[in-house]
């Protein structure tokens, strides 16, 4: 099992790919860590969310993602 | 009635509407709004695409919050609000929010209530495509400002 982190929209772009899967757990040290260099500048910005395990998390830099939990990463939404 | 859902197939609004009218006969009015992709009339920076992508555990149970907040605000009989994802067309219907009220007021703020949050909030990314490409679509400042209405 691992920490299966997914690429939301344009950051899926940027990422190369939808998913990757990293080793549990996961910090956001770890995180910033382990994506492309690019993906992790745009994480640092304000604008970018961080979901576990499907909530939202208020402060991103709390990540703490245990073994089988999602970690979406959110950029800005374009509207519905 | 609450239909609030994801539709990844085309949206009939004559459908929702329908049905929306049907349970709630004893309504004073139904206020609706059909969101489309718009077809733009010059070729050169014509959308040909739009694709729309959502995260499941997250954009649908936004909107459900959302239309919980608009009955706590609004006194309504009955809401819709449906929204396309996957791959639509200039034409193509993206959301349909429909509100049925005693009187008209509630149906038509609690529509103008639902598409402001529905456009800044809720949890879509979309990307149109042109002539030279896949374009992601940036939020918009005003998209904020109609937020701030309410």
């Amino acid at each position: 099992m691992a920490v299966t982190v997914l690429f939301l929209g344009p950051l899926r772009d940027m990422a190369g790919c939808q998913s990757v899967d990293l080793a549990a757990p996961l910090d956001w040290d770890g995180l910033l860590a382990q994506v492309d260099a690019a993906v992790a500048e745009q994480l640092k910005s304000e604008r970018v969310n961080v979901a576990c395990a499907g909530k939202v998390l208020g402060d991103k830099r709390t990540l703490q993602a245990r073994d089988g939990d999602e970690v979406a990463l959110l950029p800005p939404v374009s509207g519905g | 009635m609450h239909d609030i859902r994801l539709s990844d197939a085309r949206l009939d609004p004559s459908v929702c509407l329908a049905a929306l009218d049907q349970a709630t006969h004893n309504a004073g009015g139904i206020a609706s709004f059909l969101g489309k992709v718009r077809a733009n009339d010059r070729a050169d920076d014509g959308v040909e695409a739009l694709e729309l992508s959502h995260y499941e555990p997250l954009t649908l149970p936004g909107m459900e919050d959302l239309g919980a907040r608009a009955s706590a605000r609004f006194s309504l009989m009955g809401l819709v609000m449906v929204h396309r994802i996957g791959m639509l067309y200039p034409g193509d219907p993206i959301v349909l929010v429909a509100a049925a009220a005693r009187h008209r007021r509630d149906a038509i703020a609690a529509v103008d209530f639902c598409m402001d949050h529905l456009k800044s909030a809720a949890w879509f990314w979309k990307r149109e495509k042109r002539a030279d490409g896949w374009h992601w679509i940036e939020p918009r400042a005003s998209d904020h400002e109609d937020l701030a209405r309410w």
